[in-house]
């Protein structure tokens, strides 16, 4: 490829996004009683971008995130996942077939360590069941090596080493959430949620945090949809930008087009209706 | 055993006569890995071949930036395995700095140890003409940039092998250049931090390394079951003797800790016979136990608190093998097994049988305390000229307040003005292209001017009392010994860093940096509350407990007759940690005086007024280079001096005044 030198790298990744579509929203609506989430939205991800879904706060985009890995269910609309139309589905499958999501809250197990938090993210891929987990001879043992590899090399990527066997809630909520991303990280998804994850950060964390983000989908190859607030942040780091406003789409494109698009520039700074 | 002449030379022995012994070890993915002298040799010899490969010619430099990692340490032999000058950079320097010494050496390659590195390299690229090739160890990152002047470490390694596989004679005539070595030859550049001024390319050779590192072998009686932990800067000249020179002479195990996060960690792991640390470390340790110990149950507070006490009176008598009463001796053994052993498995020094400290003074308390517990902490006096060496402390000749005797072959001579001045068989071959430098530093016989006033006590140890032009005098002529004045303050754990002036001035004042990490605990067993660094260092609470250590200061002070006019009149504390990016500290730690008197002159003004507080706005640069602006009103406080009560302790000022 031709990265020319050091700059900002989303324009490699982003010779990726010709590519095929991973997931399409077709005119998907959402309705919580009378109260209208998500209305008429169609955006695609394709395969290896980073995608960011932006909006002022109440926009929608949790609620879309949700409506992905399948914790809410649309009322309308339709979801096609790698090719296939999605019908209901509940977030242990959505899970299953390859989507993992971070929390905007921290949602670890406090007490454990960040090498048990972050295996714990493998379980989906263990193959053995509990009893020869307990046991611990022969294939479930092997089986164990091979997983704690895997995420000793996501330790290593997102250079936890030094906690690794600390308990997390004695961390530092940067680090905590660099620790739910390594379990996001260990089911190995093809398509990865991140709910806002630099909230809370500060400078140097959010900095750390946006390599991180550019190295998983430029070197592990992970599809990445994020919800965030920091605009420079997602200028820097998606390949295209979905924004909605009420619940609706107002525009959708490249991070340039979507900065100078009017409707955007309105719902951000406010218009007298 | 014969002395050979160059270091490859020491890396073949080694391979030849314990091939099979583990001579690198490695942390990755959570566990270590182990090469032995075997496979090292083949290592570097594939990556030596692979740098000829690549048209490295006799005499070309080689960079190497990043942190302790065994193909950095491999580099050093293959570069100069293939005639070529390897030249360690401070990896935390910023482009602009290491752009100097780049350029200044004249690099032809450079080898990197990740994307963070080489990115920083190339973003000075235009000003390297002689840059040819950059090699990097991590690939992380950088795996779309194999062009073709930017390589991967195990590339270059391949492209060693196949050459060998092409001509198998190779190996043969790999061999015959080292043998072409010889001892005067030049072996390592080491640019010196530079306390003043820009850094200034020592050249070491061979014979200056492989004597130094012999003497220093036999001193401490160190052989191949050594093992040590490298993880100070390889660029500095303590490193590249403990991790490089002394490891290939002496045959030991160097081991790599998996990031500079984990050191304390992998340390404890390992378990080292033989450590070296600068004091800082010692000091941060030490602040680390008495943080842990306040926040730990009464019971074992107490414990803990009984047996230090009981070390401080009996542990360094026995580590010196004095007699102590029997009782006394016992008592010790059961705080061995409760509180010293225990704590010292912790630390990571359960099996060292030698630490050294040196770079700079070393507080006495903090010195005595380590030794008390059984650990033979030893001082040694070095710098990047006399690779290393100058002196170093016997076993069982230990004071807190001298470096030791001279090393193996050093001559020391006192000069009229109080300037240490050595001479050694480790005394550098020159600055490389600063002849004026050299000249004024290197006498024509070979002495060397060390810049540091000191005097030689009655049993022959070495005492430096300061860098020579940093010992000044107050207005009324007594003695001003700055450095002298900040160890002892810097010996509370709540104090990390001091910049005292006095020098023409009527009184002494000083800046104190808080360290965060032992007043940040303490302010929350206090219930204070605070948003930031700046908030806590201008917290009143704050304020009242440095001003309690000043006084400590101040009392032990005027109980020396010949520092007693030192004492601490005012002080402030600064709301800003002393950084290495903003040029107040040196890569290696040292408060950079000048520098820092120059860029707050007016709280230094303000110091010597009687305003209670003063405004500054200071520019700072942040990690990734930016640069903003701290602005605070920094509150000065005023500790009224006694007047020495003590005639006797008086009289010796008036008679010097």
């Amino acid at each position: 490829m031709d990265a020319a030198g050091g700059g900002n790298a989303p324009s490699a990744a982003g010779a990726g996004s010709g590519q095929t579509t991973l997931l399409d929203i077709e005119n998907v609506s959402l309705s919580f009683g009378g109260v209208k989430a998500i209305t008429d939205i169609s955006f695609d991800i394709r395969a290896g971008e980073v995608r960011a879904i932006i909006g002022p706060n109440g926009a929608g985009k949790t609620s879309m995130l949700n409506v992905i890995n399948g914790f809410y269910h649309p009322q309308e609309g339709a979801i096609t996942w790698k090719g296939q139309r999605r019908s209901r589905m509940r977030p242990h499958e959505a899970a299953a077939s390859g989507i993992a999501r971070t929390f905007q809250n921290v949602a670890l197990f406090k007490g454990m360590s960040t090498l048990d938090n972050v295996m714990s993210g493998r379980s989906l891929k263990m193959h053995r069941g509990l009893f020869w987990q307990m046991v611990h001879v022969g294939p479930a043992r092997r089986e164990e090596i091979a997983h704690r590899r895997r995420v000793e090399e996501i330790i290593d990527f997102l250079e936890i080493a030094h906690i690794r066997k600390k308990p997390v809630g004695k961390l530092s909520y940067g680090l905590q959430k660099r620790v739910e991303l390594g379990r996001a990280m260990a089911m190995e998804p093809e398509l990865l949620l991140l709910d806002e994850p630099m909230a809370g950060m500060n400078l140097e964390e959010k900095e750390d945090m946006s390599r991180f983000i550019l190295d998983l989908a430029r070197e592990f190859g992970t599809t990445i949809a994020l919800i965030e607030h920091d605009m420079g942040v997602v200028m820097d780091l998606a390949d295209r930008v979905v924004v909605l406003d009420y619940g609706k789409k107002i525009a959708d494109g490249t991070p340039t087009e979507v900065q100078s698009n009017q409707d955007v520039i309105d719902a951000y700074l406010g218009v007298a209706r | 055993m014969q002395t050979l002449p160059s270091l490859p030379h020491y890396l073949l022995r080694n391979a030849e006569v314990r091939g099979g012994q583990v001579a690198m070890r490695h942390k990755e993915l959570g566990i270590w890995r182990e090469w032995s002298w075997r496979q090292m040799l083949d290592e570097i010899e594939t990556f030596s071949l692979g740098l000829l490969a690549l048209g490295l010619a006799p005499g070309d430099r080689v960079a190497i930036v990043g942190a302790n990692r065994p193909r950095l340490y491999w580099t050093f032999a293959a570069v100069q395995a293939a005639l070529g000058v390897p030249v360690p950079v401070y990896a935390d320097s910023v482009a602009d700095e290491m752009v100097y010494v780049l350029e200044h050496a004249g690099v032809r390659f450079a080898i990197c140890q990740d994307q963070e590195q080489v990115d920083k390299v190339l973003s000075v690229r235009e000003q390297l003409p002689a840059l040819e090739t950059l090699v990097y160890d991590e690939p992380r990152g950088l795996a779309d940039e194999n062009v073709a002047e930017v390589l991967d470490f195990a590339h270059v390694q391949a492209l060693g092998r196949q050459a060998r596989e092409r001509d198998p004679n190779l190996p043969v005539v790999w061999r015959d250049g080292i043998d072409t070595l010889k001892g005067p030859d030049l072996c390592v550049m080491m640019y010196t931090s530079g306390t003043t001024g820009r850094p200034k390319g020592v050249m070491l050779s061979h014979d200056n390394l492989i004597v130094t590192c012999l003497n220093a072998n036999a001193f401490d009686g160190l052989g191949p079951d050594e093992q040590t932990i490298a993880y100070l800067p390889l660029a500095w000249v303590g490193d590249h003797l403990f991790s490089y020179g002394q490891a290939l002479t002496a045959g030991y195990c160097v081991c790599c800790p998996e990031s500079l996060d984990t050191v304390t960690m992998d340390r404890r792991e390992i378990a080292p016979t033989y450590f070296f640390a600068p004091p800082r470390v010692f000091e941060t340790l030490l602040t680390t136990i008495t943080v842990t110990m306040e926040d730990a149950s009464p019971a074992k507070r107490a414990m803990f608190d009984h047996f230090i006490a009981l070390a401080k009176r009996h542990g360094e008598a026995i580590l010196n093998g004095e007699s102590v009463p029997l009782l006394a001796r016992l008592h010790y053994r059961l705080g061995e097994l409760f509180v010293y052993g225990p704590l010292k498995n912790r630390l990571g020094l359960s099996k060292a049988r030698v630490a050294y400290t040196a770079g700079e003074a070393i507080g006495p308390d903090i010195f005595r305390f380590y030794r008390s517990l059984g650990i033979n902490l030893k001082q040694l006096y070095g710098q990047t000229e006399a690779s290393v060496y100058i002196t170093a402390q016997p076993d069982g000749e230990i004071d807190a307040d001298t470096v030791g005797t001279p090393s193996t072959d050093v001559e020391l001579r006192i000069a009229e003005s109080g300037e240490v001045l050595y001479r050694s068989p480790g005394v550098f071959m020159g600055y490389y292209r600063n002849e004026e430098a050299t000249a004024s530093t290197k006498t024509a016989e070979g002495w060397v001017h060390t810049g540091d006033a000191g005097f030689i006590d009655d049993r022959g140890h070495l005492r430096i009392i300061d860098r020579a032009k940093d010992v000044g005098k107050l207005a009324d002529d007594s003695l001003f010994p700055p450095k002298y004045i900040e160890n002892k303050l810097k010996f509370f754990s709540a104090i990390k860093e001091v910049v005292a002036f006095g020098d023409g001035r009527s009184y002494v004042a000083a800046f104190v940096n808080i360290d965060l990490t032992a007043v940040s605990n303490w302010a929350e067993r206090n219930d204070i509350v605070y948003g930031s660094y700046q908030e806590l260092a201008a917290h009143p609470e704050v304020y009242a407990m440095v001003r309690g250590h000043v006084e400590q200061v101040n009392a032990d002070l005027a109980a020396e007759p010949r520092v007693a006019g030192a004492r601490i009149h005012r002080f402030l504390i600064l709301h800003k940690e002393l950084d290495a990016d903003d040029g107040e500290l040196t890569r290696t730690q040292k408060v950079r005086r000048a520098f820092i008197s120059e860029r707050y002159e007016a709280l230094i003004d303000a110091l010597y007024s009687d305003d209670p507080e003063r405004f500054v706005s200071t520019e700072v640069t942040f990690e990734d280079g930016r640069r903003g602006r701290i602005e605070a009103t920094v509150r000065i406080e005023t500790v009224p001096l006694e007047p020495l009560a003590d005639a006797a302790a008086a009289e010796p000022l008036r008679e010097a005044s």
